[in-house]
């Protein structure tokens, strides 16, 4: 039985933070791609840091389109911006050890069509604070994606962060 | 997930012409769980995209979705419908140019005693306003095991170029 689920690269933040996680050389032979993230910034005061992801280097060219709940609200929105979301870290001020998770699944990244960005994120926190995220992303860009960056609107990612990349096959 | 042999590619269809839908049937009952995903562009611009079991055309299916839209935050509920029905989409996913994508995970579908829930991703996308978001849980009031999927538009059809591949999922 083939293998079609496999771990293209992975990432741990050490003990000096990072300030962005990068995956860069992401080879063109799968089908679609899978990130899953989880993570925790050093931003103050906040339960947690929005996650930014950016391809091949480029700031232009992304929308968004978001569904959350707080556990007290729920809203919606669409974003014009220069990322998609995603790999939110909980912060500074969420529960100490809580680490968000991220799933974020890439079809067709290798085509020469615009490429659509699904996000499912959550912060739970074990307090009011907590969050469920789920968001449609577009990169409006014909070029494949070779390298993806992901980076906190505030702060750094801390230490035991993790970010890994997988690649699926569909033969 | 740990990488190993358990992510089996079962079948996959590009579509070379514009179609109602796509079957995939003589799903073997040797996996655990399967997971679909789904690349596409509908004709129309205001349909929902739909999963059917064993081709089931009863009213047999429920299914509850939260969705992101032009129109905000929003829930609702369908009982006793003919199929599985994702979120609706308006003014989005009518062009591979910007495409709609569905991932949905089927959980014990071969066993014969309970019934069957999916659940789904779904997601369309457009440069504005109109793009939108969702997820799907949905029932099929049925103890037989799933050995078909149709997958299709409630209104319209799928265009040349749509994908969809189905994978079998194995716990050992």
């Amino acid at each position: 039985m083939p293998n079609t689920y496999q771990v293209i690269s992975s990432v741990t933040v050490g003990s000096g933070g990072a300030a962005n996680i990068q995956f860069t050389s992401i080879p063109q032979t799968y089908t679609d791609l899978i990130l899953q993230v989880s993570a925790r910034t050093d931003e103050a005061g906040a339960n947690w840091s929005e996650g930014r992801i950016t391809f091949n280097g480029s700031s232009s060219g992304y929308t968004n389109r978001y569904v959350l709940g707080t556990g007290s609200a729920t809203s919606s929105g669409s974003v014009g911006t220069a990322y998609v979301y995603g790999g939110r870290g909980t912060a500074a001020a969420a529960t100490s050890s809580t680490f968000s998770n991220s799933y974020i699944y890439i079809p067709n990244y290798a085509s020469s069509n615009n490429k659509s960005i699904s996000t499912d994120e959550v912060t739970e926190n074990n307090a009011t604070a907590a969050l469920a995220f789920f968001n449609a992303g577009l990169w409006s860009n014909s070029a494949a994606i070779t390298s993806i960056t992901i980076t906190p609107n505030t702060g750094n990612f801390v230490q035991y962060s993790t970010a890994v990349l997988y690649g699926i096959k569909n033969s | 997930m740990a990488a190993g042999a358990t992510y089996f590619p079962i079948a996959t269809t590009t579509l070379g012409s514009n179609q109602t839908n796509i079957t995939f049937s003589a799903i073997s009952g040797s996996y655990t769980d399967l997971i679909l995903i789904s690349h596409y562009a509908s004709q129309l611009n205001n349909y929902n995209f739909f999963i059917r079991f064993n081709s089931d055309t009863g009213n047999n299916y429920s299914s509850t979705t939260l969705a992101g839209s032009p129109s905000g935050a929003t829930s609702a509920m369908l009982s006793n419908y003919s199929n599985v029905l994702l979120t609706q989409y308006v003014g989005a996913g009518t062009s591979l140019t910007y495409p709609g994508d569905t991932i949905a995970h089927i959980m014990n579908y071969s066993n014969t005693t309970t019934y069957k829930t999916v659940l789904a991703r779904d997601n369309a996308v457009k440069n504005d306003g109109a793009m939108q978001t969702g997820a799907t849980v949905g029932l099929w009031r049925n103890t037989a095991a799933i050995t078909s999927i149709t997958i299709g538009t409630n209104s319209g059809y799928l265009v040349s170029g749509t994908t969809a591949t189905l994978y079998g999922i194995e716990y050992a």
